[in-house]
């Protein structure tokens, strides 16, 4: 019986850095996992953090978030915010023993097309090898008489 | 009719695998750090030994704080509708108090009043409650207030009462004489001694029908105002309690399936009665605490013939601020005395 | 002056329309008490027993229509108080907060100034009980954590005794009321409650006082407040931003600083 566990991974990107970033992979010709499911936002500092915590509860094995690097925001701060809160938030989700192993933060920049693929690659092949993300997908299922 | 019996706390084990070798699983009081919670068991050592109530009640086993009503699949054109019918496991709950088991005849008034609720019947139709009487009381409790007592039979298909060589053993009813049909052996024939000797004394704190005669004239009052002032507005006396019924009915869905949950409520939080007009008719902490107290102490009798409180205290226990329910109804019967 | 003198003083005096303190309760808790007449500030308590942070009554309209509140504040419940002024949610004369020193004598807070001064004598460590379970967290593992929380929140009712004991949770309409759509789940299933404690624990990260009446408040005993506890630890060691610092706001996430430093971002 071989294993065709294939992740899901979601990607909340930024319009402006990220998103062109990716484009710019496409149009380069660069081939890479199709695991990606990519959620464009204006900016990283839009990212509520339940965001994250939706997409795992729907099914997502994986997560990517990227956005612009610090001092390049589209929006002057966004992503400083957005930083202050995923420090915050990925703090927490450790504590109460969330895997933020599977959770991926970067920044990439509109030309950085070559990195998106390899983030993604690596991503997805990290995702791969963890398994499906059960233990949280059971959650809703648990305590429901 | 109760048939009388002597249990011997040795053999508790042997009546707790002949349950389970008829296919029925066992909840019962365990410690934890302290408290006492209602858990599943299997041997009559896990029973926690040393409690006065568990914290949570009993009424979970029938009304559980989650359950799934039905779920669906769509697809175009097409609705697959699957889980309508109730699931309930043989079970049996040991160790309640005859409080608590007085509970289940409150929560059966509203359960069966207008519509018959299938969930509900089918967890109670597949429910035993071995009770256990009680030798302990503390400042909570007013179960004689409210027409209980330590040693009330209501509600528990066998009472045990603690004595020197076990426990009495009440066989009330038709549930309790199939369990005790399980092990017969266990069950020694025994004489009423002098039950009432075996429990605790709990004098009556207030006098009910009085209370609930003189509550319609202080409605309008500032009594249930000051009460509130420390209420939080929390559900923990709502969740705690074995009466309570309040629900609250969730559907949580997208385009492909979707379930249909429901889950306790409280008539405590500010937003329980927000008309969708943006009006609520409860819109303060006290108009809310005096709903609590006059729906157990006045609507309830008025609409069902008894009382929605069994006198357990579990809700002043409970209560983040101390909202002694005792003490609250003391007050509220001596305002009706004076003029 | 000790609390009943220094209560009754300020209530025949006028200014002052409630006093908010401790009275004995059933077997040995404090609850708190509204006094509101001279005659009756005898039944006021003050001892260890006395835990309650009484800033959580402070945004309640049942209580703000009463007057001007004078309330007996321990350093967290100040704290809360500082915090609730930097959130413009209470000014500094709506309240007259009580402190007691060793000898139980009141000390009056009158002004923002005040309060925080009277706090920089003392100190904001969490107790010992809590920074101990706190650490042994830390020590286990990821799964183990999960196991942990899973095994505590699991017992979760959805009551929110926690959310309504706390002081910040002041919101008339609660993230939890959201529900067009309902962002987070009602039921209490497993789901339902990581993400409310989730979502609770956020929101609180950099406004925590760290009074741990959430975990006191648990009907069924878990220790939530030790989540809220270590946001704000995270936010401390991180920003270096305390909570109830001052009346001044200071809020970790909704500032920034250019060089805030992370080893996770690619």
């Amino acid at each position: 019986m071989t294993d065709t566990f294939e992740p899901k991974i979601t990607a909340f990107v930024c319009n402006w850095c990220t998103y062109a970033g990716a484009d710019l992979t496409g149009t380069s010709r660069i081939k890479y996992a199709s695991n990606v499911r990519v959620l464009r936002l204006p900016c990283t500092g839009r990212i509520d953090f339940m965001l994250l915590a939706k997409a795992f509860a729907r099914g997502a094995d994986g997560i990517i978030i990227s956005g612009c690097h610090p001092n390049d925001c589209h929006y002057t701060s966004g992503n400083y915010h957005a930083r202050r809160r995923w420090m915050v938030y990925r703090n927490l989700m450790d504590f109460m023993g969330i895997d933020t192993g599977r959770i991926t933060f970067s920044w990439v920049s509109a030309a950085e097309g070559a990195k998106w693929a390899e983030l993604v690659n690596e991503v997805t092949a990290g995702i791969r090898a963890k398994g499906p993300y059960t233990e949280y997908q059971e959650l809703a299922h648990a305590g429901v008489e | 009719m109760a048939d009388l019996y002597q249990l011997s706390a040795a053999s508790l084990d042997a009546l707790f695998t002949a349950l389970q070798g008829d296919g029925r699983r066992i909840l019962a009081p365990t410690d934890r750090d302290g408290r006492s919670e209602l858990n599943p068991v299997h041997s009559a050592g896990e029973v926690a030994q040393d409690y006065i109530q568990t914290s949570l009640s009993a009424k979970e086993t029938v009304f559980p704080k989650v359950e799934q009503l039905l779920s669906y699949d769509l697809a175009p054109g097409r609705v697959e509708l699957a889980g309508a019918t109730p699931r309930a496991e043989p079970t049996v709950v040991f160790g309640i108090r005859p409080c608590e088991a007085g509970g289940f005849q409150a929560l059966d008034a509203v359960f069966n009043w207008d519509s018959r609720d299938a969930f509900f019947n089918a967890r109670m139709a597949n429910l035993a409650v071995i009770g256990i009487g009680c030798t302990r009381k503390d400042d909570a409790c007013f179960c004689t207030s409210v027409g209980g007592g330590p040693g009330d039979t209501k509600g528990s298909d066998i009472l045990l009462t603690p004595n020197p060589g076990g426990y009495l053993a009440e066989v009330l009813t038709d549930k309790g004489r199939a369990i005790q049909a399980l092990a017969p052996e266990l069950f020694a024939p025994a004489e009423a001694a002098g039950k009432a000797a075996l429990l605790v004394d709990v004098p009556a704190a207030f006098d009910q029908p009085a209370l609930t005669a003189g509550l319609p004239a202080l409605f309008d009052g500032p009594l249930w105002d000051e009460q509130a002032l420390r209420c939080i507005g929390c559900g923990a006396c709502a969740f705690v309690c074995p009466t309570c019924v309040c629900f609250d009915i969730q559907e949580e869905a997208d385009k492909q399936s979707g379930r249909r949950l429901r889950s306790w409520d409280s008539c405590g939080s500010s937003q329980f009665t927000l008309h969708a007009s943006g009006h609520n008719p409860r819109a303060t902490q006290g108009a809310r605490w005096r709903q609590r107290v006059y729906h157990k102490f006045s609507y309830y009798p008025d609409r069902y013939g008894q009382l929605g409180c069994v006198g357990c205290g579990k809700c002043t226990r409970a209560c983040p601020v101390d909202m002694n329910l005792k003490e609250h109804l003391v007050e509220a019967s001596q305002a009706t005395v004076e003029p | 002056m000790d609390l009943n003198g220094k209560a009754k003083e300020l209530l025949e005096a006028g200014d002052v329309k409630v006093v908010l303190g401790f009275e004995p309760g059933t077997a040995g808790v404090r609850r708190p008490a509204f006094v509101r007449k001279a005659g009756r500030t005898g039944r006021l308590v003050f001892d260890a027993a006395c835990t309650q942070n009484l800033a959580s009554y402070v945004t309640r309209k049942e209580v703000k229509r009463l007057g001007k509140v004078a309330l007996v504040a321990r350093p967290t419940t100040l704290r809360a108080l500082l915090q609730l002024m930097a959130e413009r949610q209470i000014q500094e004369q709506d309240i007259l907060p009580l402190a007691l020193d060793a000898a139980g004598q009141v000390v009056e807070l009158p002004t923002a100034q005040a309060i925080e001064e009277h706090l920089a004598l003392e100190s904001s460590e969490i107790p010992a009980r809590d920074r101990e379970l706190l650490d042994r967290l830390g020590r286990m593992t990821r799964q183990e954590r999960w196991d942990f929380w899973q095994g505590e929140l699991s017992r979760c009712v959805k009551c929110y005794a926690c959310r309504n004991s706390c002081p910040m949770c002041y919101c008339e309409h609660c993230t939890m009321d959201c529900n067009r759509p309902q962002w987070v789940p009602v039921p209490s299933h497993g789901l339902g409650n990581l993400e409310y404690h989730m979502v609770r624990s956020m929101h609180l990260a950099g406004r925590c006082v760290q009074c741990g009446d959430c975990g006191r408040a648990c009907p069924v005993g878990i220790p939530i407040h030790l989540l809220t506890f270590n946001a704000e630890e995270t936010v401390h060691a991180q920003f270096g931003q305390r909570a109830g610092a001052s009346a001044k706001l200071d809020y970790a996430l909704s500032t920034f600083r250019p060089d805030d430093k992370e080893t996770f971002i690619r």
